[in-house]
């Protein structure tokens, strides 16, 4: 497949309170942005579990948009600057198992951010487009079917988060 | 999850009209997902014009009723507009409310979107994707609280004064808080408003004395909110209620410290900079409370450490010069923020000389000028406190519309400037120019206000003035200042003589609106106003439950208007309080204690100190009271032991897979 007619596959998780609000507002003020993405509304960037992105990406996601208040603006106080840290972490993580870190990107955008919600929205795609198909999972690449995937990913996730005590 | 029994799911794709119907072909999204999602258990999918309206509603519950359905699935619209809607239709219909979704293929789909191809195929992805997460949706009950009967009103201008009128009068008590010495807020400058031309204070101050007498409310003036914890029903709130070095049980308000104060100061709130004040003082005549207040940083006494004139003369002994602030802890059920908006600082718009050439004044300034009580006794002069101006300019929008400053119109303007107008033509006599970009004089008898000021004689100029000088180039310019526009309608260049300009200044935000948004946990638009939660149909209440937004801190507003929000809302405040009890999301995080192994990592992430590690068991348990239900500690957990109902990592996955589904499918049938 080549770039020109690649067109990326896109998680994105929202904020119920900041981001959803502002793809809400995009939508009202039908402002135009990119196919690409789907979304996934949580109560905060906070709730965002590493694995959610790594479950995205193994099994046909090209790249995960993560977005969330701006800093100090955290309907829950400062649970923004977790998913921060957490996004940080990741991008190390995705480095280590050879995928580009650029294909998770983290966003901020306000409840009355609709335009910049779109603008960023159709520039990750774009970004997206750049790097190429991912592959992770697909059927020349790892396992063909959902359940494939499923079992493969839940072993690996469970054996992941078993810390040492 | 295969161990689990085979839901029943019903899928409902909405036109919305031409809504969703102009974009995405709707039968192809539901015949597909009667064929494809039917392994996952979608027994019936329908498409209807309107699913909210009242037949559409029908449908589903009919189906729950007739077909079994244990899940509903409604593609349609923001879950923020109807996601309450269809969940009360589950619940009539025998259906636990929370095993409703919604599939916004409007707001995120039809309405961004242009390619019809495209997004159909967006859409049945989001359909897939809320199917596989309701079918891990659990049974969920509105959790009860009771709602404290308190109200707390932030800011005593005319939007607070009124909602805590409201309020007390229904016979519920108010916490009125104000920063200033008095309550008032920008009204109480003002002196005359428009259209009606009524005195200002006349009007207002019965208002203030009611609220100052009023057994149901509690005024708390010079003092300011510093924390707020809780949730609507159950806010607790800290109010710092500054020292005012005097005792107010003690002070009956005669004044006399005033007068023997030694130490003169510029107002620069009330007076706009005017006038003089004493260290010790009461803002204006009328203030409510009548108490005044020690200045700190410029009475004599704190600055040398002797004085203390004051105290000396006060009949009553109140002076207490060791008073510090003191902390006040309240507990209220709901609260409304109504603390108004700043002026705009017309020195910014540097060509217009506000603050470089003298006879530039700005709005509030000629407020306080042309006010009986004012520093001039009403009296319109020039800066130098005695000629009376022969030619007056006055600028509108300054500061509003205007790219390099504001984008949005400040509303209240060009009425103002109409006002002005007439009140220099009246008093003084002068010819009186207006120079506005466009006119707006909405509402009630506002045009006709205008229609007024027109035929008194007053000139208007259509055109963005470029630049107030005292640069003159002709004799007849020389000591005068001089105006140059584009009269856009006579389409030429103006140079305007001028004795005196007026500067009709727009509103802003609060210089602090931020800050104080972020202590009452809601947010500001682009522009600082703060965020109603829908700008048509709900413009007091805010994303934040139990917090409630009135008057120009919403967005600049008139007179009128503010105290129309700040009814609006107390009525919403006593809606919740006859109530009694308010019913919250049952989304919260809980812990299964067999499988915490009490690592505490979760322990350091809750900002609400909901979680309590119980040192006994060595286990966590979370406190459902003060849990809001975030899930960041769910996210933490390395055990897996914190599950967060509503968005728990079952629902959350199984969407993923739901999402991403559609994308191996149509890959797949690419490559055969």
């Amino acid at each position: 497949m080549n770039n020109d007619t690649f067109e990326p596959t896109i998680i994105g998780f929202t904020c119920n309170w900041c981001s959803y609000r502002a793809a809400d507002l995009a939508g009202t003020a039908r402002m135009k942005y990119a196919p690409n993405v789907r979304l996934i509304r949580m109560m905060c960037s906070g709730r965002l579990d590493p694995t959610f992105v790594l479950r995205a990406l193994s099994c046909g996601a090209d790249g995960v948009m993560i977005t969330g208040c701006h800093p100090g603006e955290c309907h829950y106080i400062e649970q923004n600057y977790k998913a921060l840290r957490r996004y940080l972490l990741l991008k190390r993580v995705l480095k280590g198992l050879g995928i580009e870190p650029e294909r998770v990107k983290l966003v901020w955008a306000s409840a009355a951010e609709g335009a910049r919600f779109a603008s960023e929205t159709t520039l990750f795609v774009e970004e997206i487009r750049k790097l190429g198909p991912l592959n992770w999972g697909k059927a020349d690449n790892g396992p063909k079917t959902i359940d494939h995937v499923e079992s493969s990913m839940v072993n690996r996730l469970s054996s992941e988060k078993e810390v040492p005590a | 999850m295969s161990d689990k029994k085979q839901e029943r799911v019903g899928v409902y794709v909405c036109h919305c009209g031409s809504n969703i119907a102009g974009t995405v072909d709707v039968v192809d999204v539901a015949n597909w997902a009667a064929e494809k999602l039917r392994h996952q258990g979608v027994v019936i999918a329908r498409e209807y014009k309107f699913m909210c309206s009242s037949l559409g509603q029908e449908l589903i519950e009919k189906d729950i009723k007739e077909l079994g359905l244990t899940r509903v699935v409604v593609a349609a619209c923001s879950p923020h507009l109807h996601e309450k809607t269809f969940r009360t239709a589950a619940k009539k219909a025998g259906l636990n409310p929370y095993l409703v979704e919604l599939a916004s293929i409007r707001e995120q789909v039809s309405w961004v979107h242009t390619d019809k191809a495209v997004a159909t195929e967006k859409s049945k992805a989001v359909v897939a994707g809320a199917v596989s997460r309701v079918i891990e949706n659990v049974p969920l009950e509105e959790i009860k609280v009771p709602i404290n009967p308190n109200t707390l009103v932030v800011g005593g201008g005319i939007a607070g004064i009124q909602s805590a009128l409201e309020i007390a009068n229904a016979g519920f008590h108010v916490y009125l808080v104000e920063r200033e010495p008095s309550i008032g807020g920008h009204m109480a400058q003002f002196d005359k408003t428009f259209p009606t031309l009524d005195c200002s204070a006349c009007i207002l101050t019965p208002r203030m004395v009611e609220a100052g007498t009023h057994p149901n409310i509690t005024l708390l003036t010079w003092s300011e909110v510093t924390n707020v914890a809780g949730y609507v029903g159950n806010f607790h709130v800290t109010i710092n209620k500054k020292a005012r070095f005097l005792k107010e049980d003690l002070c009956t308000g005669c004044g006399i410290c005033q007068e023997k104060c030694p130490k003169k100061v510029i107002d620069e709130v009330y007076e706009a900079g005017l006038g003089y004040r004493k260290a010790v003082y009461t803002p204006f005549a009328q203030a409510v409370p009548n108490f005044p207040v020690m200045d700190k940083e410029n009475c004599t006494y704190f600055i040398k450490g002797t004085c203390k004139a004051c105290e000396k003369f006060c009949p009553t002994g109140a002076i207490d010069f060791k008073q510090e602030d003191q902390l006040i802890n309240i507990d209220v059920g709901n609260i409304i923020l109504a603390t108004g908006y700043d002026l705009f600082d017309a020195r910014r718009v540097s060509n217009y000389g506000y603050g470089r050439l003298p006879n530039v004044f700005t709005s509030l300034e000629f407020e306080r000028l042309s006010n009986a009580a004012g520093p001039t006794s009403g009296n319109i002069v020039l800066r130098d406190g005695k000629t009376t101006p022969q030619r007056v300019g006055i600028i509108h929008c300054v500061g509003s519309r205007d790219k390099n400053f504001n984008n949005y119109c400040s509303v209240i303007c060009c009425m103002q400037g109409l006002k002005f107008a007439h009140l220099v033509h009246e008093r003084t006599g002068a010819t009186v120019y207006n120079f506005y970009i466009d006119m707006r004089t909405a509402y009630k008898a506002y045009d006709e206000f205008y229609q007024r000021v027109l035929e008194e004689g007053t000139l208007f100029v259509r055109g963005k003035v470029a630049e107030v000088t005292d640069a003159a180039r002709y004799d007849r310019e020389k000591g005068k200042l001089i105006i140059q526009v584009e009269d856009t309608l006579a389409g030429k260049q103006r140079r305007i003589p001028v004795d005196m300009v007026i500067l009709s200044s727009g509103l802003q935000p609060r210089h602090d609106a931020k800050e104080v948004g972020k202590l009452f946990g809601i947010s500001c638009s682009t522009d600082g106003w703060f965020t109603e939660k829908h700008p048509k149909l709900d413009p007091v209440a805010t994303m934040t439950e139990g917090v409630y937004i009135v008057g120009c801190a919403q967005g600049p507003k008139d007179i009128p208007s503010s105290v129309a929000q700040g009814a609006a809302a107390s009525a919403r405040v006593l809606d919740k309080i006859l109530q009694k009890e308010v019913a919250l999301e049952p989304i919260k995080a809980t812990v299964d204690q067999e499988m915490c192994s009490g690592c505490r990592i979760c322990n350091s992430m809750c900002p609400f100190n909901a979680i309590a590690f119980l040192e006994d068991r060595m286990v966590t348990e979370i406190n459902p009271a003060l849990c809001q239900g975030c899930g960041t500690c769910v996210a933490a957990c390395p055990a897996g032991a914190i599950s967060g109902t509503g968005f728990s990592d079952e629902q959350i996955i199984a969407q993923i897979d739901g999402l991403l589904w559609r994308t191996l499918e149509v890959e797949e049938a690419v490559a055969e």
